[in-house]
């Protein structure tokens, strides 16, 4: 039983700066058909080819699902990240060739809520402008809160106002606007849906307020891919092929297997998904785990890693791979 | 050169048969001598020219009398289609799936032209000519899910994906082995799944949720099922089972070759890309244990395997009756000769 | 309860206090001492922000102590059937926040579960204990009706007249358990009737 996604052969139609930090993207079939139908929430996995580096780095799909002749992502420049929304910003331009995965959606509407209401934080828009426009073609009842630091970093938020109007609520950070969360969780109908994409910080202080105002965690969806971080280099023992790599400081784990040829199977690359989830056969050393799927007792007990987003630190790690 | 669809009934006279061409091409389920459950999930691709895989959504000889059967149990308990209110989407995911694969398997029988959202679906075989309009439900005679099932064979469940589960909110059932749509709609996976013995015991369940939940677009999955009926009968609902329970009574060794039936469900597993749900076809194949027989392995085999069965699942199966009747009658062809590797014929 | 059952048969749990500022009770009979055995452990003022609407035995047992636990709301009704206009009334105009708490016997758990999953109510968030009669709702396969406290295995159909087996098998949608004919293969057989469910 394998899984993963299918690959699609795309070539960059366009590329618009949107704001100082954020460009979108914009993919067509390189044989000029129809991408494949998504729903609002899917992202796509884009591989970036950087010399003799492949960085694969999952992106929210933010174009209407009803429009599949192209597919559009965001990118928001991080200038201390591992550099490919860098390479995404210099170095993709209209033309270049590129493969991207089918979409995959890790975040989906509930539909059967009465009400989605939606809480987004600065590039954590990106999913919403795909279900905002899903919704909006079935009728479907929505609010969004949107979060930015200025009017400026407000990226579609203009957009956003013009198609939806007062459905859209906007808070700028400069102007010491700030979302009253707790009255805004204890007006919402019974059968209310919550969305909650941004920083960590944010998802986690909507997600702990809702618990205590005895929202039940069914009706309340978060998506958060961390983005691997950087880190000290460390060596690691492949046990099942018998191999011996070592992970670069800007490179994940996960990369670094498939640098040598061994390929897991992987759907978020953002520790969400569970699809890469490894088991250790033996380890002298501690583990930095930053993934979102693992228990914490997992965590503890040192016999899994998620190599997409987690990290090493020790003498030896040997894996089942 | 298109198929010949058959005239035929799955009532009353019963008068289905296969053709010795379909009789080839019948997807035995067992590849060894015994049988137990197991996780026999894998991925749905084309397979060889002459067998049920060689398009992924199967059209054979039975359709016409099929769909002809489905409109009868339909009229008489309309229950058996149902949609919960947030399916709409997904019902009109499938009735993308099966119009694109059908046209694609069966040009000659059917044909998709789609501009834009408006859409024309012309079904030659049941003389449907239907221009619409993608996503608006009233400019179809029926909803979604249950105009384009009408003209598909096969049960269809679809799965809305939330919370970890599968929860079964919408489908078209008539030809099910002893389950209520009805009844289990709304339910999760595991619910279900609920009074199959055994297969819970073994992590079963767990294992294929866990594959399930993850099937991706464009790779679909697909499993065998099987199970035995008495007469050539599609609707054997619980609904119904006190009209249909007495023939497991009517068993004899003079008639078991015309009366007992093989069934065998191939059952596949599609995402579904604007809903993000999974639909589960589960497409029913029946054949006559004279027909099987023809083929001497399969009866070999066949006599190991139900002779073998443990009780439990002889008894789920419904099979307690008449199997010392149907194992004397089997063994009869069994020569105890070795039986090759595989599911298909020598 | 059962020793043996299967997967799809309701397991009921012990009211626990949920977060949260809404609280509603709906209980019948013996469902009362579950939400006295939880008062125990509630803290202080849960009570302010709770709404209990309760069906006594006929001799009225439990009320008193029921009002003793002052909650905001508390609503007496004869029946289920009776206090379903106020119920749906209630959940058309409540807020996410609400936590739900269903206690009695397996039919009022099952009813009162039915009206708030169709109000938007996950079933996994709703808290529910078991209390006194095990007698059964059940739904008869064949010809769809409804049979109330069916207390033996199997049963006659009220509606249509048919020996059904009373499954473990249930629906959350039709607050019931599924019976099928228990001798639809040969009606010549006839097992004998007895008490299942007291």
């Amino acid at each position: 039983m394998s899984t993963g996604t299918t690959k699609l052969d795309v070539v960059v139609s366009d590329v618009v700066p949107v704001n100082e930090l954020v460009t979108r993207f914009h993919f067509r079939r390189r044989d000029g058909e129809l991408l494949p139908t998504f729903s609002g929430g899917a992202h796509v996995v884009v591989e970036m080819r950087d010399g003799d580096r492949t960085r694969l780095n999952p992106y929210s799909l933010m174009g209407s699902p009803l429009d599949t002749r192209e597919y559009t992502i965001s990118v928001r420049r991080d200038d201390v990240g591992r550099g490919g929304s860098l390479f995404m910003h210099r170095s993709v331009k209209a033309g270049l060739e590129m493969v991207i995965s089918y979409p995959v959606n890790l975040f989906s509407l509930d539909l059967r809520a009465k009400k989605h209401l939606m809480l987004a934080g600065g590039i954590g828009i990106t999913p919403f402008m795909a279900q905002t426009a899903q919704l909006a073609g079935e009728g479907g009842n929505f609010e969004l809160h949107y979060t930015c630091r200025t009017a400026s970093l407000g990226t579609y938020a203009d957009l956003l106002r013009e198609r939806y109007d007062r459905r859209i609520r906007l808070y700028h950070d400069d102007l010491d606007e700030r979302i009253e969360l707790d009255r805004l969780l204890s007006t919402q109908p019974l059968g209310t849906h919550l969305y909650v994409c941004g920083p960590a910080g944010m998802i986690n202080w909507v997600r702990d307020r809702a618990a205590s105002l005895g929202w039940p965690p069914e009706a309340v969806h978060f998506e958060h891919f961390a983005a691997p971080q950087p880190g000290l280099p460390f060596d690691v023992t492949l046990a099942v092929s018998g191999k011996t790599i070592r992970v670069g400081e800007q490179q994940s784990l996960l990369e670094a297997i498939e640098a040598a040829g061994v390929d897991p199977p992987y759907l978020c690359r953002g520790g969400v998904c569970g699809q890469c989830e490894t088991n250790v056969i033996s380890y002298d050393g501690k583990f930095i785990h930053n993934d979102h799927w693992l228990s914490e007792e997992d965590h503890r007990s040192g016999w899994k890693i998620m190599p997409c987003v987690s990290r090493f630190e020790g003498k030896s790690l040997v894996l089942e791979r | 050169m298109g198929i010949t669809f058959r005239k035929e009934t799955f009532r009353d006279d019963f008068t289905f048969r296969n053709s010795p061409e379909h009789i080839r091409r019948f997807p035995f389920p067992f590849h060894e001598d015994a049988y137990m459950y197991a996780v026999n999930i894998e991925p749905h691709v084309i397979g060889p020219k002459g067998s049920v895989l060689e398009n992924l959504i199967d059209v054979d000889e039975h359709y016409v009398a099929e769909m002809q059967d489905r409109a009868l149990v339909l009229a008489e308990d309309p229950l058996r289609c149902q949609s919960l209110p947030h399916m709409t989407l997904a019902g009109w995911d499938l009735l993308e799936l099966l119009m694109e694969q059908q046209a694609l398997g069966y040009p000659e029988h059917f044909t998709l032209e789609r501009d834009g959202d408006r859409w024309r679906w012309i079904n030659r075989p049941l003389g449907i000519d239907d221009t619409f309009t993608f996503g608006d439900t009233s400019t179809l005679p029926y909803g979604p899910m249950e105009y384009i099932t009408r003209q598909s064979q096969g049960d269809f469940c679809i799965l809305d994906q939330r919370d970890g589960n599968l929860w079964m909110d919408a489908g078209m059932v008539t030809t099910q082995a002893d389950w209520s749509l009805d009844f289990d709609i709304g339910m999760n996976f595991f619910e279900w799944h609920a009074p199959v013995p055994l297969a819970h015991e073994k992590g079963i369940f767990v294992r294929a949720l866990k594959f399930l939940t993850n099937i991706q677009q464009g790779k679909p999955a697909r499993r065998l099922n099987w199970t035995m009926t008495v007469n050539p009968r599609l609707d054997t609902s619980p609904e119904n089972y006190h009209k249909w329970g007495p023939d497991r009574t009517t068993v004899t060794p003079e008639n078991v070759g015309d009366k007992v039936h093989l069934r065998v469900e191939l059952q596949s597993f599609w995402r579904l890309p604007r809903s993000n749900g999974i639909v589960f076809p589960i497409r029913c194949y029946l054949i006559k244990m004279d027909e099987l027989v023809t083929q001497p392995k399969w009866a070999r085999r066949l006599h190991r395997v139900i002779r073998d069965l443990p009780e439990e699942l002889a008894t789920y199966k419904g099979l307690t009756r008449y199997r010392p009747t149907l194992v004397e009658w089997l063994s009869k062809l069994d020569d105890g000769s070795a039986t090759s590797s595989g599911f298909g014929p020598d | 309860m059962a020793a043996k059952s299967i997967i799809s048969r309701p397991v009921y749990g012990t009211l626990s206090p949920q977060p949260g500022k809404h609280h509603l009770f709906i209980a019948d009979a013996e469902g009362a001492l579950a939400i006295s055995d939880m008062a125990a452990r509630a803290p202080a003022g849960f009570f302010e922000g709770a709404e209990i609407v309760y069906i006594p035995d006929p001799g009225g047992k439990h009320v008193a102590a029921l009002e003793a636990l002052k909650p905001a709301q508390f609503h007496q009704a004869p029946s289920f059937a009776s206090l379903l206009p106020r119920l749906k009334q209630t959940l058309s105009n409540a807020h996410m926040g609400l936590r739900l708490y269903l206690a009695g016997t397996e039919g009022l758990i099952g009813q009162a579960m039915q009206v708030a999953l169709e109000a938007g109510i996950d079933h996994t968030s709703m808290q529910t204990e078991h209390r006194g009669s095990l007698a059964r709702r059940m739904q008869c396969v064949h010809c769809k009706g409804i049979t109330e406290n069916v207390t033996t295995q199997p049963a006659i159909c009220a509606h249509c007249g048919l020996l059904l087996l009373v499954r473990d098998h249930y629906s959350r949608r039709l607050a019931a358990f599924q019976g099928v004919c228990i001798n639809a293969e040969d009606r010549s057989e006839m097992p004998p009737i007895e008490e299942a469910f007291p």
